[in-house]
């Protein structure tokens, strides 16, 4: 359950930029769609809770994130929101494994190996559990990404252009194993992107 | 998979720039390490050698040759002095002397030098004896407890003397006919007298007699008093010819902060044939060149004590820049700041604890090897088992180091600000 009211964000050269209001109950996904330059980004990272807006709020499984402080921020996300990157990033020195164990450990929860195996095995990365990201190919990363930002069970999936990076086999098989996932943990996913090739598939749709 | 773990793995993904890190703080904690441990084991053994001697007397020459080769046993003697000379210090009513230790120098036994002198000499030197007796007769040696434990000596067991100061393995000495009868053996004093071998002064004037004439005579008399008079005291030097010789007079003053004891030595210079030396202002001396040379090196230890802060320092920042979307990635997965200081920060005191061991190591591991080399030219014992309470204080200071090179690393760690960073990819 995500939702945002009234938002509003100064940028630091004094430019103001106001974004629609946003319902998404559990387990709806939702395409955030705007040309470059609209403020997806910035929307994405104030609705995570990533910037603090000028005005307005959000609401994430009923929690107002402006009442949290800097520390109860982070550890209220590392639970609640999985996030996605256009890259994805890892812990370089940790397996893919150790990876997901850590982001079960910063979230304060008690690691599960039959969960990090299976989540593994269904993105097809069974083989991969020990390897170091950087072996990994472009398509395998996302997937590994995907395995940790739903590896906790979050209440919302934010995926920031997941699949600008990937050839149309891989982008159909990213979403769904998004979408699939996302149902599976309840979660709402919200993708922002100006990716054509999604907006055929998701019809729940905001625009910038 | 604990933070102190993944410090760990961060710190070892990198493995040659760690262990560039790490080296070069070993060698700034080993350098740190060796340079106090020599020091404070040569002060201690200046101080433990001191003996509570005032001054000692000798042949005209260096004062501090004369220092080094009557109390260190070090170097070479200035020369002879002859008994008629000294006779006024062996006087009880001497106003200013209270005490003296005559010495004999100039030969040795396998590397140990052999000193004729008196039994009180043990006295001075807080020295014991571990079993047997003390010296009586020309001949008897006692041994300090190296040169017994070294050479295998035992009580009864006899060996001849080299002329000179003579290393073991040289085939060009000279030796002596006479045999040495091992009559005592000392206990271990951490003083000068563990390398010596100590017999009476007289012994010296008959192994250096030539086999002729008067001497001749001489020789075989005392030869036989010595038989008959095996429960007796030997001679007093007072008693002795003034014309025979001995090397130098260690003496102790009654009072040694009277005006009479303060110009003692310069009333001795100027007006005897004798030397006179102060060894507190001769080792002072030796220990001001001591120092300069510490200085020196103390300046290079600190240089490369910042170059290894500074690699330490280096290497977390440009690892940092690697991996600031790691950084901002752990903060959007529920780590507070605080973890990411304590990752970086980690990381740095992880490089100074091994970098201390290593140090450690090493410096005790290049003590080992001086050990082996120095003792027998400086009669400097080197101890490679022994730590210091300032080796506790090192890792306190290592940490601490480790600790300022990775705050500022740390720091910025901290201060990642997730959006930016994870916009700009």
């Amino acid at each position: 359950m995500l939702s945002s009211t009234n938002l509003s964000f100064t940028y630091p050269g004094g430019e103001v930029l106001k974004f629609p209001d946003l319902v998404c109950p559990a387990g709806e996904t939702r395409l955030l769609l705007g040309k470059s330059g609209s403020g997806k980004t910035t929307m994405l990272q104030l609705l995570a809770g990533l910037r603090k807006p000028a005005t307005g709020s959000v609401v994430i499984n009923g929690q107002n994130l402006n009442e949290l402080s800097g520390a109860e921020l982070d550890y209220f996300r590392g639970q609640n929101v999985g996030m996605i990157f256009q890259t994805a990033h890892f812990i370089r020195a940790l397996s893919v494994r150790e990876n997901l164990a850590i982001a079960q450990q910063l979230a304060g929860k008690p690691i599960d190996r039959p969960r990090i195996d299976g989540l593994l095995e269904e993105l097809d990365l069974g083989g991969k559990g020990n390897a170091l990201p950087g072996k990994l190919s472009v398509g395998q990363q996302q997937r590994a990404a995907i395995a940790r930002a739903i590896i906790n069970q979050p209440a919302v999936i934010f995926a920031d252009e997941p699949t600008s990076a990937l050839d149309d086999d891989n982008t159909r098989q990213v979403i769904q194993l998004l979408q699939r996932q996302a149902e599976a943990v309840k979660a709402t996913l919200l993708i922002v992107t100006h990716d054509n090739r999604l907006t055929g598939i998701i019809p729940q749709q905001t625009k910038l | 998979m604990n933070l102190l773990r993944l410090s760990w793995k961060n710190l070892t993904f990198k493995p040659l720039n760690a262990l560039l890190s790490v080296l070069l703080f070993a060698l700034s904690i080993g350098l740190i390490s060796l340079l106090l441990s020599l020091r404070e084991q040569a002060d201690e053994q200046f101080d433990n050698n001191l003996a509570g001697i005032d001054l000692v007397v000798g042949a005209k020459g260096s004062p501090l040759e004369l220092t080094l080769n009557s109390m260190y046993h070090v170097g070479y003697a200035t020369g002879n002095i002859k008994l008629g000379q000294v006779k006024a210090f062996f006087n009880p009513k001497h106003p200013i002397v209270e005490d003296v230790v005559p010495l004999s120098v100039g030969d040795s036994y396998r590397g140990y030098r052999i000193v004729g002198t008196i039994p009180k000499i043990l006295d001075w030197y807080g020295a014991e004896l571990a079993e047997g007796g003390l010296w009586q007769h020309d001949f008897e040696v006692v041994v300090g407890e190296e040169v017994a434990r070294v050479n295998g000596l035992t009580l009864g067991s006899k060996f001849k003397s080299n002329h000179g100061i003579i290393d073991e393995g040289d085939e060009n000495n000279i030796e002596h006919d006479d045999d040495f009868t091992v009559v005592g053996i000392l206990a271990p004093s951490g003083t000068v007298m563990d390398q010596l071998v100590l017999t009476t002064n007289q012994t010296y004037w008959h192994s250096h007699e030539t086999h002729n004439g008067d001497d001749a005579d001489h020789e075989n008399h005392d030869h036989a008093g010595h038989d008959h008079t095996h429960d007796h005291a030997p001679t007093p030097l007072t008693e002795e010819d003034p014309e025979q010789e001995i090397t130098s007079l260690l003496v102790r003053y009654r009072n040694a902060s009277s005006f009479q004891a303060l110009n003692f030595p310069r009333n001795l210079n100027e007006n005897t044939e004798l030397l006179a030396a102060n060894p507190a202002y001769e080792i002072s001396e030796v220990r001001r060149q001591f120092d300069s040379g510490q200085r020196i090196l103390g300046i290079l230890v600190l240089a490369i004590t910042v170059v290894s802060a500074l690699s330490i320092f280096i290497a977390l920042f440009t690892s940092l820049r690697e991996r600031r979307y790691e950084l901002a990635l752990m903060r959007t997965m529920g780590a507070g700041r605080k973890k990411l200081f304590f990752l970086i920060v980690m990381e740095g005191l992880m490089v100074a604890v091994i970098g201390y061991v290593l140090g450690i190591l090493l410096s005790h591991a290049i003590m080992a090897l001086l050990a082996a080399n120095v003792q027998d030219d400086f009669r400097y014992t080197v101890s490679a088992t022994r730590f210091l309470t300032e080796e506790v204080w090192l890792f306190a200071a290592a940490l601490f180091i480790g600790f300022l090179a990775a705050v500022i690393p740390a720091v910025q760690a901290a201060r990642t600000d997730i959006a930016d960073t994870l916009t700009h990819s």
